[in-house]
């Protein structure tokens, strides 16, 4: 009887475990587009997870209402938000490029709350799905969604993707460089200003990227970004502001935090001890679980 | 090639430069000399953009340069080395000087970039293992380096600033025949800023010192080492060894010029 339970118990442990990697490669997704715009721009979008808000928007809109294919409409989606974020950039950063830090999150904080406003003008506060229910995936006794997996797979596309591009392309590797030291980077005949563009587009196509993979997944409403937002920064400032490795490694032990918090009660203790686990790690490693080399 | 006409740049009430006019000829060496503070930087950081100048006018190849982006400047063929070499750690040798090619020219073209970071790396000589790190260089690698990212952008004035700062005696010389084979081969023009003056005086065509933001004095370097005023404020006891470098330096080679 004894060892039944502990059959049973590993099992449930196993489907959390692989939930957990599922559920960190969506973060992992997220905490690059953010990383990717801090280090090169050195600005916080926070109002990042109203902009993946909006894609789902997107994507719903596109598939759901005007029944475009899923090939024509996810693509759709993410150019959508990646223009959303070109326009970020050129109409509320820019003017602040220079200004305090203090003054550039508030501004990225009032774009979170227009957004949020704006949803709820344009789309109301009704729950929207994609109405499209994927299959469950047994493995003997451990089920795992279909939407998930796919999400899974998705962001891992989506970054190897940006990976390549990051160091295959002179681009990219101007894009690795200026993270490194904003100043050389203008005296190498760098105009910064369009790098800053290239980079605040492709942070919006991750943004893109990761609305449709959560809108298989959950319902879209105007304040749907509360729910993954909040974990997205603190990935980002556990893993090291800017530091990509650092947010990739944050994202897989957030995510196992609250699968595995989520097995022994509900998903709400699972962020419960994530966050216990974020204040924590600010008191014995305030500059982030890997620490930035310089 | 390159024309300053009453240049002055002021920090507020203090004129870093004033009222500085010279003129470059295209295929010359010029030395840029000068006590600290005496304005030699600041020339180097308005003619390559990072400063704007508050008055006067530059004049490279017949166009008005004054006031453009740095990246302008660069892609209309000025490079510059710094004095203390700042690459990218994290990305290869190799990487740091295409990546210098592939912007600095302005095309952006890929292959361009490859073949002119190949052809700069060779001509510093840091050929031997360009995928290596940054971090294996020492410090006259990290100087050739500084070089080699600025000829990469396929200029046709090099500023080089204290490019021998740091090096040992024979890295000097080497460093210093390294300017002029730039210059011979590759028909690039420089202004060398330098504090090492025996070195500089033995490579350079013409001298132009500054003091307090001012031109004092210019000419070939044998007449600016005698100039009084030159020796009272910036080679003083200096001044001696210079004129015996630049002495044994023109019979070594038999054509004092």
């Amino acid at each position: 009887m004894n060892f039944a339970f502990f059959e049973v118990f590993d099992i449930y442990l196993l489907e959390a475990v692989v939930n957990g990697i599922l559920l960190g490669g969506v973060l992992a997704l997220m905490a690059l587009g953010l990383n990717l715009i801090f280090g090169v721009i050195d600005v916080v979008w926070i109002c990042y997870a109203e902009l993946i808000m909006i894609g789902m928007y997107g994507l719903y809109y596109a598939f759901a209402v005007y029944g475009l294919p899923m090939w024509i409409a996810a693509p759709m989606c993410i150019a959508l938000v990646a223009v959303l974020g070109l326009m970020l950039h050129y109409i509320v950063i820019r003017p602040l490029l220079d200004a305090a830090p203090i003054n550039q999150l508030l501004a990225t904080g009032g774009v979170l709350f227009f957004l949020q406003s704006f949803a709820t003008v344009a789309f109301g506060i009704d729950f929207r799905n994609l109405g499209i229910r994927l299959p469950v995936l047994a493995i003997g006794e451990m089920h795992f969604s279909y939407a998930r997996l796919l999400a899974f797979l998705a962001a891992l596309a989506g970054m190897v993707t940006i990976y390549l591009f990051m160091t295959r392309t002179y681009i990219g590797t101007a894009i690795r460089a200026i993270a490194q030291d904003r100043q050389i980077m203008v005296l190498m005949g760098v105009d910064s200003r369009r790098l800053y563009l290239v980079t605040s587009a492709l942070g919006g196509a991750l943004a893109g990227l990761a609305a449709c993979l959560l809108v298989l997944q959950y319902d879209v409403h105007p304040f749907v970004g509360l729910s993954f937002g909040p974990i997205t920064f603190m990935i980002v400032v556990l893993g090291g502001l800017g530091n990509f490795i650092g947010g990739f490694v944050a994202s897989f032990v957030f995510a196992e935090i609250i699968s595995l918090g989520g097995l022994y009660s509900d998903l709400e203790w699972g962020y419960v001890l994530a966050f216990a686990f974020f204040i924590l790690m600010m008191f014995a490693r305030p500059q982030g679980l890997l620490t930035r080399r310089s | 090639m390159l024309l300053l006409k009453g240049l002055v740049k002021r920090f507020g009430g203090f004129a870093a430069v004033n009222n500085v006019s010279f003129e470059v000829e295209r295929g010359e060496i010029l030395g840029l000399i000068g006590p600290n503070g005496s304005g030699k930087s600041t020339i180097f950081n308005v003619l390559s953009g990072t400063y704007r100048p508050t008055a006067g006018s530059i004049l490279f190849d017949g166009h008005e340069i004054a006031g453009l982006a740095p990246h302008q400047i660069i892609n209309r063929g000025i490079g510059r080395t710094f004095q203390i070499p700042r690459p990218f750690r994290r990305l290869s040798v190799f990487d740091n000087v295409a990546l210098a090619g592939y912007y600095g020219q302005g095309r952006h073209s890929r292959a361009k970039a490859q073949a002119s970071a190949e052809r700069a790396l060779a001509v510093v000589g840091l050929s031997v293992d360009a995928r290596a790190e940054v971090g294996g260089l020492g410090a006259a690698g990290l100087k050739k380096l500084e070089l080699a990212k600025a000829l990469a952008t396929e200029p046709k004035l090099l500023l080089a600033d204290e490019s021998l700062g740091g090096l040992d005696e024979q890295e000097m010389s080497r460093a210093a025949e390294m300017l002029r084979r730039i210059r011979d081969e590759m028909g690039i023009t420089i202004i060398w800023v330098e504090h090492i003056m025996g070195v500089l005086m033995r490579v350079v065509d013409r001298v132009i010192v500054l003091d307090h933001g001012e031109k004092i004095a210019e000419g070939s370097p044998g007449a600016v080492a005698n100039n009084p005023k030159v020796i009272e404020v910036y080679l003083g006891t200096q001044a001696q060894a210079v004129q015996q470098e630049l002495a044994t330096a023109s019979h070594a080679e038999g054509a004092p010029s």
